[in-house]
Order: structure tokens, then sequence, then C-alpha cells
């Protein structure tokens, strides 16, 4: 499993696509906003949480495609399921490796770009806390929807449309666990129930990602 | 005797082609009485005058809207667990059906919420919840229309129908916690503390027994003839191969 998730992380770092590509969407998205609604930074300030949930949201859907796509078209994925791994391992290793690429460096982004959006400075530890705990969720549903499209040639669109419903509690809870602090509220339940999603998934989507791959391996 | 018997094809063909009739009468019947009684027959609200009417229209859309994704969650089990083609095919016929009573719930409820709340639309738990309803609906029909194998497509969209169906309840308590509410409570519940009145109660109960049927009605046929396109084109597939 770790030798599945070294070769992910490698390929990702040395076919130059996964960290740099899905940071600058995530920046170009965010730089976008005060072009859309006008730079008064009391307008920014109070939109910051959600543009950078859903701009972190929307640079996670990119990577996804390729996610199986690649290992799907040269043959080496149903050597892995022959592997003495299975399958469900294999998908929560994808996943993992995903979100180490894209969700991770976005976390660590997340605070700087806030800063730009003049996100008042209770949010920086929230926004970074939030999408440290909520990404990893986005990656393991990602990766069941990257599951179900993969056998598909163009499936890019329609997992946009799959996997964007899917993530609509956790975009709600990680952008009110951030948004509620900024107000002066408490995020307790927010955070919790934000936490409790990512858990779950962690928990069961490999299940259902692994049951559509052996089906579209069929 | 048991249900499954119903799972081949033929039987259930024939158990159709006998119920079919019947439920289409009874469709026109309760839709006739239930929403011609509502329309004409009943008395204009105190407050809301005659846009009251519309009830007649939204009540039952919206429920099927509802039951009819639990019944393809139903369906979609039955088909990963004891693999019934005719289970599949239900699933999948009753897709757009459900997809157009979400429509028409968030339609009917637009054209009653402009004079009554003064707005078209508002970011309600309830009518939010509609429309994340509308996106899965409009996912799963896409995915069934995206893959050409038809029993990949069934094993796809059952696992994808499963999924939807929590994240789907997960996203209707989000909403909840997210935003407060216009929408009243509900119009009808068991316990007849919150009912509508008794002029509205027994139309609206006709109107829905009708909407119902109309919708059994539309996914038995629908269901028959996604079989027989299934018969076709193996029948094209023997005359390739003989």
């Amino acid at each position: 499993m770790i030798a599945l998730m070294k070769r992910d992380l490698q390929l990702a770092l040395r076919s130059g696509g996964g960290f740099g590509l899905s940071l600058a969407f995530f920046l170009i998205v965010v730089m976008f906003v005060p072009f859309g609604v006008g730079p008064e930074s009391g307008v920014l300030a109070r939109i910051a949480p959600g543009i950078l949930w859903i701009g972190a949201l929307l640079s996670c859907l990119l990577s996804l495609d390729r996610i199986f796509q690649l290992d799907y078209e040269d043959g080496s994925l149903d050597l892995l399921t022959t592997a003495p791994l299975p399958m469900e391992g294999i998908v929560a290793m994808k996943a993992l490796a995903h979100w180490l690429t894209t969700g991770l460096p976005l976390t660590l982004a997340a605070p700087v770009l806030g800063f730009l959006l003049s996100l008042p400075s209770e949010g920086y530890l929230w926004i970074f806390l939030s999408l440290a705990v909520g990404t990893p969720a986005l990656s393991f549903l990602g990766t069941f929807g990257a599951a179900i499209t993969v056998g598909l040639k163009r499936g890019g669109l329609l997992l946009s449309l799959l996997v964007l419903p899917l993530y609509i509690p956790t975009l709600i809870f990680g952008a009110q666990s951030v948004t509620l602090v900024v107000e002066g509220q408490t995020n307790t339940s927010a955070f919790l129930i934000l936490a409790a999603i990512s858990l779950f998934t962690f928990a069961l989507i490999p299940f259902a990602a692994a049951r559509a791959l052996r089906v579209n391996l069929r | 005797m048991s249900i499954w018997e119903y799972a081949n094809p033929r039987r259930f063909m024939r158990l159709t082609d006998l119920v079919l009739p019947w439920a289409t009468a009874g469709t026109v019947l309760f839709m006739a009485v239930g929403l011609i009684w509502g329309f004409f027959f009943t008395p204009d609200d105190y407050e809301q005058g005659s846009t009251v009417k519309i009830i007649f229209l939204h009540v039952p859309s919206a429920m099927l809207a509802i039951n009819v994704w639990f019944m393809m969650l139903v369906t979609s089990l039955v088909w990963l667990i004891r693999r019934h083609h005719v289970s599949a095919l239900a699933a999948k016929a009753a897709a757009p059906i459900g997809v157009t009573m979400t429509l028409i719930a968030l339609f009917t409820g637009a054209v009653w919420g402009e004079p009554m709340w003064g707005t078209y639309w508002a970011w309600d738990p309830r009518l939010t919840s509609f429309m994340i309803l509308f996106v899965f609906y409009l996912g799963y029909i896409a995915l069934w229309a995206a893959i050409e194998d038809p029993d990949t497509a069934a094993d796809l969209t059952s696992v994808l129908c499963i999924v939807g169906s929590v994240f789907a309840f997960l996203s209707r308590y989000a909403v909840m916690f997210w935003n407060q509410g216009l929408h009243q409570g509900a119009s009808l519940s068991m316990d007849k503390q919150e009912h509508v009145a008794n002029a509205f109660y027994f139309p609206l109960i006709v109107s829905i027994i009708g909407f119902v049927l109309f919708f059994i009605t539309l996914v038995l046929l629908r269901t028959r003839s996604e079989i027989r396109a299934r018969r076709i084109s193996a029948l094209l597939a023997r005359e390739r191969q003989g």
C-alpha cells in the first residue's frame, strides 16, 4: 500500500501536473472574485470563507479524472487488482495520494489567499483547520466519482455532475465553521459535523468506489 | 407464491397487462375528481385567496418527488442484491418521472410563492433541498445515458443511487443548519395536529391518490417499454450471430 502511494505521488510530481496546476487554479479563482464583485474589503471579508471553500472544491475537482484514468488506459489498474491488496485499500491509497497532491497544498495556501480577500484574522486558523479536515472528504468522494466514470471516453463533465452534489454537506459545514467564527459565534457543532462527514467518507466510500471499479474492470 | 416471481420479465409483463388498464382508469378518475373538486369546488382561503389551490398540484408532486427517489433506492438495492433485471429497469424508468415531479413541485411552489411570500425563490431549506434533489436526479439520469452496456449501467447507477441517497439526506440536514426557512410546516401529518382544513383535506387526499396512480401507470408503462427494448436488442444480437 505504501509502495502504491509512493508511486502515485512520484507520478504526480514528475508529470508536472499535480501540485502546481490546482494551486494555480485556486489562485486564479480567488483573484477573479474581486474582479467580479468589486474590491471593497467589507464585501470581500463577508464572502471570503465561502469563496475559499468553493475555490478549493473546484480545484479539487479538476484533477479527479486523473486518479484512475491513466492507470486504466495503460492497464496498470488491471495489474493492481491481481495484487494481494484489497480493492478498497487501493482506492483509499489513491484518494490519499490525491489529497496529498491537491488538498494539502490548497489547505496550506488558503490562509494566505484569505489574507488577499481581507478575511478577518480570526478566520485564518479556522479556514486552515476546516480545509485540513474537510478536503480529505472531497478527495474520497471524488475518488468514488472517478471510479464510476473511469470506463467512459468523455467522463469529465459527467464526473463533475455526479460529484458536485455529493460535496454539498461538506461545503456547507466547512464554510459555516469559518463564517461562524468570523461573525463571533461558536463553531463547535459545524466543525464537529464536518469532521464526522470526513470520517464517514473514509470509512464507507472506499467500499462503494471499489464496487464501482470492479464493475468497470469486468 | 412470493413477490420475487414477478421479477421474471414474462410474469411481470403478464401481470402488468392486467394491472395497467385499471391503473390508467384509476389515474384519470382520481386526478379528475381531485383536481376539479380542488380547483372549482373548494372555498378560497381567508388569507391566501384562490392561490391556495396550487396545493392540489404542489403537495402530491412534492411527495412523489421524494418517494420516487426512495423507490429507486429500493429497486437499486434489489438489483445489487438479487440481480433482477426488472428491478434495475424500473429504477431507470422512474428517474425521469421523479425529476419531472421535482420540477413541478419547484415550479408550482414558485408560482404560489410570488403572491404569498413576495418572491418566486428564496434560499429556504425546503426549497434548497428540492433543488439539491433535482441535481441528484440529473446526475443519475446522465449516468444511465452515458454508459452503453446495460448491466454495467445498472450496477453503477445503483451504487450512485445508494451513495447519493446518503448524501441527499445529509444535505437536507446540512441545509437546515445553514438557513432558517420561510416554508410552512407539513400540510399533512399522521397525528392530525397541524392539518389543512377539511375543505381542502379531502380533495387533496383524492388528488394525491390520483398522482400516485399516475406514477404507477407511467412507471409500469416505461418499464414495459424498457423490457421490450431489451428483448429487441437481444433478438438483433441473435440475428447478427446466426
